[in-house]
């Protein structure tokens, strides 16, 4: 499967666009600009864009608690993410959301969700919403290792199977649920295998390898456009830090593991497998990088020159009118 | 005009509000026949037994431009489905600015009566009332069965349809075709001047003749079905609070934090309704325990007409 150099280009730019805002949203909830809790992806950036780069645009997601990366990867804006997390009056949901609820419904993105395997379902609904308008869509599920042994996970892919949904469930089981061993929680080593319990397919990825995840999730799409119905793709992959940014948690992980995979990091991955195939210059990687980061500084902008909603606004948007 | 029946009159609701509506569709754990000749396997369809899923396909198919309608069957079942309702449907409009809608009616059967216990003779209204971001309608009569579900199916927000299981066989004038009942308008039952009776669904109809029955001794009751709890029509007590000087609440519910509780609150905290008030307001709702099954003791805990008198005659007796 080849994919034009833009295309390629393009899923590298996003991934380092999901880690440069990371870091800043990081950075900045240290600071104190951003509140509550943020949960970052960083170190998993080639599932959400490797599933993504299989949709269109009018193909539906849901995401996690973790979600900025596949908000991101769905094409979300930068500046209304930012300041979203900046609490203000311009941000994806008016201030009301924060990091572990950005939806953008304008492009599929039907919102992180900050209960573990509760969005599975919703998105299952928006797969019968695909197979009963008949147009092709499709809608995928991200979730992680932890989502896999809750009721929602085992009931929604039964009834996706049985009516052939056109889903894909993409695991990323990054070995942690939270602060708990993963493999401590889970009856076999592979969650993909849970699959075989519901007739449908299940294959294990190297999460960490973009063209890997691109590759298994288009053939997944391929199937649930054609009505075969719902895939089931695991992506093992790492998170480089700790469950949330909030200092001082306790973190179970080993030093040596957490480096070992850092070593294994997909966004340099990716660029040196492009490099390596002449289609991405030192250079130009590097000016891609200044332009993230400056796209980044200019949403950092846009959020704070952005208002604070008005607090009576809190009474609103209970009810649709 | 035509009498049918409670249950019949929300099955009608139902058939002409998809036939109307091409984007509602029909989720519960079994497909009727009637729908599924009507409507096609696509659109009627029967899940599995996991209430939780098929709660949250709704939600989803709902922010995708679709109508859905879920018959959880008792309410008892909707608890399976509790995180979906409560951190999901409850709060997704909310929670995301606005930006999408989610129009999705929730039918349940409430109530006791059935000989079926704890599990399965509950009326939890108040539970959902606590949440921010779901309406509810509490229908008493076939006519407005009918039009407050049509209502509800319309309505771009998620509606739960609280249906008592002690009325689905009760007949009652219903025209044909379509009218609408509107959430958050009640409807005054019976016109008084002595006390007020708010009443909620079966205890409508024991209320009014307990009104009957009143009358008799020269007390003037006057009785009225909010309809819908939320939104609550919060005016129509006042006014007729206000007119009468005292307050008594029938609820087939406990009444620790019910809606019975609510409505108290509605009158008292109201600077004008308080002040018009001649004696403390009174509950008659039934005790505090789960519903038991044997026969004596079930009839025991649910209030009925007479205990409605009672508690009148209490109101009236204090002042």
């Amino acid at each position: 499967m080849t994919l034009t150099r833009e295309k390629q280009i393009e899923m590298l730019r996003s991934m380092q666009t999901i880690r440069r805002f990371e870091e800043r949203a990081s950075d900045d909830y240290q600071a104190g600009a951003i509140y509550g809790v943020v949960h970052c992806y960083i170190g998993e950036e080639a599932v959400a864009v490797g599933v993504c780069a299989a949709l269109n645009r009018d193909d539906q997601i849901i995401s996690t608690h973790r979600g900025h990366g596949h908000c991101l990867a769905k094409g979300a804006d930068l500046n209304r993410m930012m300041a979203e997390l900046y609490g203000r009056q311009t941000g994806y949901c008016k201030g009301k959301g924060g990091s572990m609820h950005i939806a953008d419904f304008s492009i599929g993105m039907l919102g992180a969700n900050g209960i573990v395997a509760g969005g599975i379902p919703i998105v299952t609904g928006a797969g019968l919403a695909a197979q009963l308008e008949g147009k092709g869509r499709v809608a995928v599920s991200f979730f992680g290792d932890g989502a896999s042994n809750a009721g929602p996970f085992h009931e929604s892919i039964n009834i996706a199977a049985t009516w052939k949904l056109p889903m894909l469930y993409v695991c990323e089981n990054n070995l942690y649920s939270a602060g708990t061993i993963a493999a401590d929680t889970l009856a076999l080593s592979d969650v993909a295998a849970r699959a075989a319990g519901y007739g449908i397919p299940g294959v294990v990825v190297d999460g960490n390898d973009v063209m890997a995840v691109y590759e298994a999730a288009e053939a997944a799409v391929s199937r649930a456009r054609a009505g075969q119905g719902p895939s089931l793709i695991e992506c093992k992959t790492y998170r480089w830090r700790g469950h949330t940014e909030r200092p001082g948690q306790e973190d179970p992980r080993p030093k040596e593991e957490i480096e070992e995979w850092r070593q294994r990091d997909p966004i340099n991955r990716f660029a040196t497998n492009l490099t390596d195939q002449g289609l991405l210059t030192e250079e130009a990687w590097q000016q891609m990088d200044d332009e993230i980061l400056a796209a980044i500084e200019d949403a950092v902008k846009f959020s704070e020159a952005s208002p604070f909603p008005d607090p009576e606004a809190a009474v609103e948007d209970i009810f649709a009118d | 005009m035509p009498k049918i029946s409670y249950a019949q009159a929300g099955t009608d609701a139902l058939i002409e509000e998809m036939q109307r509506d091409p984007t509602t569709f029909h989720l519960a754990t079994s497909a009727q026949d009637e729908l599924v000749k009507e409507f096609g396997a696509d659109r009627v369809r029967a899940t599995p037994i996991a209430e939780g899923a098929f709660t949250g396909i709704a939600i989803g198919a709902a922010g995708s431009g679709y109508r859905p309608i879920i018959n959880w069957g008792m309410i008892t079942f909707s608890f399976v489905a509790m995180d979906q309702i409560v951190n999901q449907a409850a709060k997704i409009h909310y929670m995301f600015g606005g930006q999408a809608k989610f129009p999705i009616t929730f039918r349940a059967s409430v109530g006791g009566g059935r000989r079926v216990a704890a599990q399965h003779s509950q009326s939890p209204y108040s539970m959902f009332m606590n949440l921010a971001g779901l309406k509810m309608i509490l229908p008493s009569t076939p006519y407005d069965m009918k039009g407050l579900l049509k209502s509800a199916i319309r309505d771009d927000n998620p509606v739960i349809s609280f249906e008592s299981n002690r009325l689905m066989g009760v007949e009652g004038d219903v025209p044909e075709g379509d009218y609408t009942v509107p959430l958050g308008v009640a409807d005054i039952k019976r016109e008084g001047s002595d006390v007020t009776l708010v009443a909620l669904a079966w205890l409508v109809h024991e209320g009014l003749a307990a009104a009957d029955t009143l009358e008799k001794e020269g007390v003037s009751v006057e009785v009225i079905d909010p309809r819908s709890l939320v939104p609550m029509d919060e005016a129509a007590i006042h006014a007729s609070v206000q007119k009468t000087g005292r307050l008594v609440i029938a609820d087939e519910a406990g009444p620790t934090a019910g809606a019975s509780a609510e409505i108290i609150t509605v009158v008292t905290e109201d600077r004008e309704t308080f002040a018009k008030l001649k004696t403390p307001p009174k509950r008659v709702c039934a005790l505090h325990v789960p519903i038991p099954y044997s026969p004596g003791l079930e009839d025991h805990v649910f209030p009925d007409r007479d205990n409605i008198v009672a508690g009148i005659r209490e109101v009236l007796d204090a002042g």
